[in-house]
């Protein structure tokens, strides 16, 4: 077992308009980044659960290309919106860090 | 269009007035660009600048990257080319650049001529389009109808590269449009020059931050050479380099996925991208894929919510945290108490605490649930009609903070740390994004009229 904050080069996440918060985990190595796809693991589910989401409402890609995993989901408020934490979203990644990962 | 063609575009940093090195522009020029660019704008610093009309960078950071790429554009011989002018883009952002171009050519006795695409939308217009069906929401949009459209302070459409090609081919030298797909100016400027859409536009994507693609990032140039079927970037500043993993990491930015992107008149396929290396510092992308649809710009749209105060204070005390919750419910109705008092009613205002070292970085997202620091900072804050009732709430609940008892309190001369005085903060009004939807035209240039002019 690894968590993502041990094995990952790039965990991050942002605003992609607005509406949307987008959450980045990226990989080192190709390697790395198939071994974690293998364990099934990152997936629309596990952002669901996370975030507080329908797994429905989840754009969940694999990005091969740069040994990335893409989650997008609809954020709570409105990006600058009365109520909102994070106008940049850029702070709305640590769950994923603690997230366990068996290799 | 012989297949070796290529376009050469100059990219000056991720925002008009982040600044960039002086000597990474020279590089730039010296590789012969056939454009210098800029992007200007974004939602990300949210939606109080397209709400108020005032721009996110300050003019005097504006007007030097201005001044630069306006002195090296001019005597290259090639056009000086910016989107989403002002941050937002709509026509009081436009007018402040247009303003701070016209000043500089002013002192330096520069002359050209320039041309301003405005985006902004009359609400009349944009009405009609709702009526006619031609506005549809996007994958998260809120509810639209007539008078979400009258509260708006600001409505823009996202233009594409026609506008600004028509512009050029009307010999501009000089453009400056409002709010535009982020990578349109550039692909104007490549498609111009006969280049194929995909890789036009994907240059866009990169150009339009500047040096942001390469390592380590930094507010710098980007060179990048369009070619038939792929692209080439290069930070012109030697201490940064592109590379294919920085490259490929950059396509994740921002967007809610890697590998498709709407813009007007197509999709922009990076599904099947490469990335070589092709020297230690720049990287040749190919096999992006443009798939022609049905022509969408893109609206945004701010209205305006309320009048804002703050307050900012923190507690030391472990027994106040430890009952933290009731505490802040307690400070609550004692507020509302007070402000009915003053005849102002509970649905007047919007009242809430923030509790950093709790959840105030990502509020009911947050997964920890207890609290495991020794001091806790809150932000209270009203948000009301006018400032006078945001004011006067405000006041309140800081001097609820101070003074409300809780059980087992030992503090009794006051529950929380005020850093100022005075404690009570105004700030700018609150906006909310109200409109974020697509519109489609009738052609790709009747929402953005272009103006002609002879500085």
């Amino acid at each position: 077992m690894a968590k993502i904050r041990e094995i990952a080069e790039v965990c991050k996440s942002k605003n992609a308009g607005p509406f949307e918060l987008t959450i980045d985990v990226v990989f080192k190595e190709a390697a790395m980044f198939e071994r974690v796809r293998a364990a099934k693991i990152l997936g629309p589910q596990l952002f669901a659960r996370l975030y507080g989401v329908n797994a429905e409402d989840v754009l969940f890609t694999e990005y091969p290309a740069g040994c990335a995993f893409k989650a997008t989901i609809p954020r709570a408020v409105s990006s600058g919106d009365v109520g909102d934490t994070d106008v940049y979203g850029a702070q709305q990644h640590a769950p994923l860090l603690e997230v366990d990962i068996p290799l | 269009m012989i297949a070796t063609a290529e376009f050469r575009l100059l990219s000056t940093s991720g925002l008009l007035g982040y600044g960039f090195p002086e000597a990474s522009l020279a590089a730039g020029i010296a590789r012969n660009p056939q454009m210098i660019g800029v992007d200007g704008g974004s939602t990300d610093p949210g939606p109080y600048y397209l709400g108020s009309g005032k721009t996110v960078n300050s003019s005097r950071a504006m007007k030097r990257d201005l001044q630069l790429m306006l002195g090296a554009a001019l005597a290259a011989k090639i056009p000086l080319v910016i989107g989403s002018c002002g941050g937002a883009g709509s026509n009081p952002h436009l007018d402040i650049v247009a303003g701070l171009v016209r000043e500089i050519a002013r002192e330096r006795g520069l002359h050209f001529r320039l041309a301003v695409i405005r985006a902004e939308q009359d609400k009349a217009s944009v009405k009609r389009r709702l009526a006619e069906g031609a506005i549809a929401p996007l994958r998260v949009s809120p509810q639209l109808d007539d008078a979400t459209i009258d509260r708006a302070a600001h409505i823009t459409a996202m233009m594409g590269p026609e506008p600004y090609m028509r512009a050029l081919d009307a010999g501009a030298q000089v453009v400056l449009a409002g709010r535009s797909s982020d990578p349109a100016s550039w692909a104007a400027c490549a498609m111009r020059a006969g280049l194929p859409p995909a890789p036009s536009w994907y240059a866009g994507k990169f150009l339009e931050c500047g040096a942001t693609a390469a390592v380590p990032k930094g507010h710098d140039c980007l060179f990048t050479a369009v070619g038939e079927d792929h692209v080439v970037v290069e930070a012109t500043n030697p201490i940064r380099r592109c590379t294919p993993s920085s490259c490929a990491n950059h396509s994740l930015h921002e967007n809610a996925s890697p590998n498709i992107f709407v813009e007007p008149g197509g999709i922009l396929d990076a599904t099947d991208v490469r990335f070589e290396a092709v020297s230690d510092r720049a990287v040749k992308i190919s096999g992006m894929q443009w798939k022609p649809m049905p022509y969408t710009n893109k609206l945004e749209g701010a209205e305006f919510v309320g009048y804002r105060a703050i307050t900012i204070c923190g507690t030391r005390d472990p027994l106040l945290i430890a009952r933290l919750d009731d505490f802040l419910e307690s400070v609550r109705e004692a507020t509302v108490f007070k402000a009915s008092g003053i005849e102002i009613a509970p649905d007047e205002y919007t009242l809430l605490f923030r509790v950093y070292g709790k959840n105030g970085v990502m509020g009911a997202r947050e997964p920890v649930r207890e609290i495991r620091s020794h001091e806790l900072g809150i932000l209270a804050e009203v948000v009301a009609p006018t400032q006078e009732i945001a004011s006067a709430v405000l006041a309140l609940a800081r001097v609820s903070l101070l003074h409300t008892d809780f059980e087992g309190r030992l503090c009794r001369e006051g529950n929380m740390a005020f850093p100022y005085s005075p404690s009570d903060i105004v700030t700018e009004p609150a906006y909310r994004f109200s409109i974020f939807h697509v519109v489609t035209p009738k052609d790709p240039y009747e929402m953005f009229p272009i103006e002609y002019e002879a500085v």
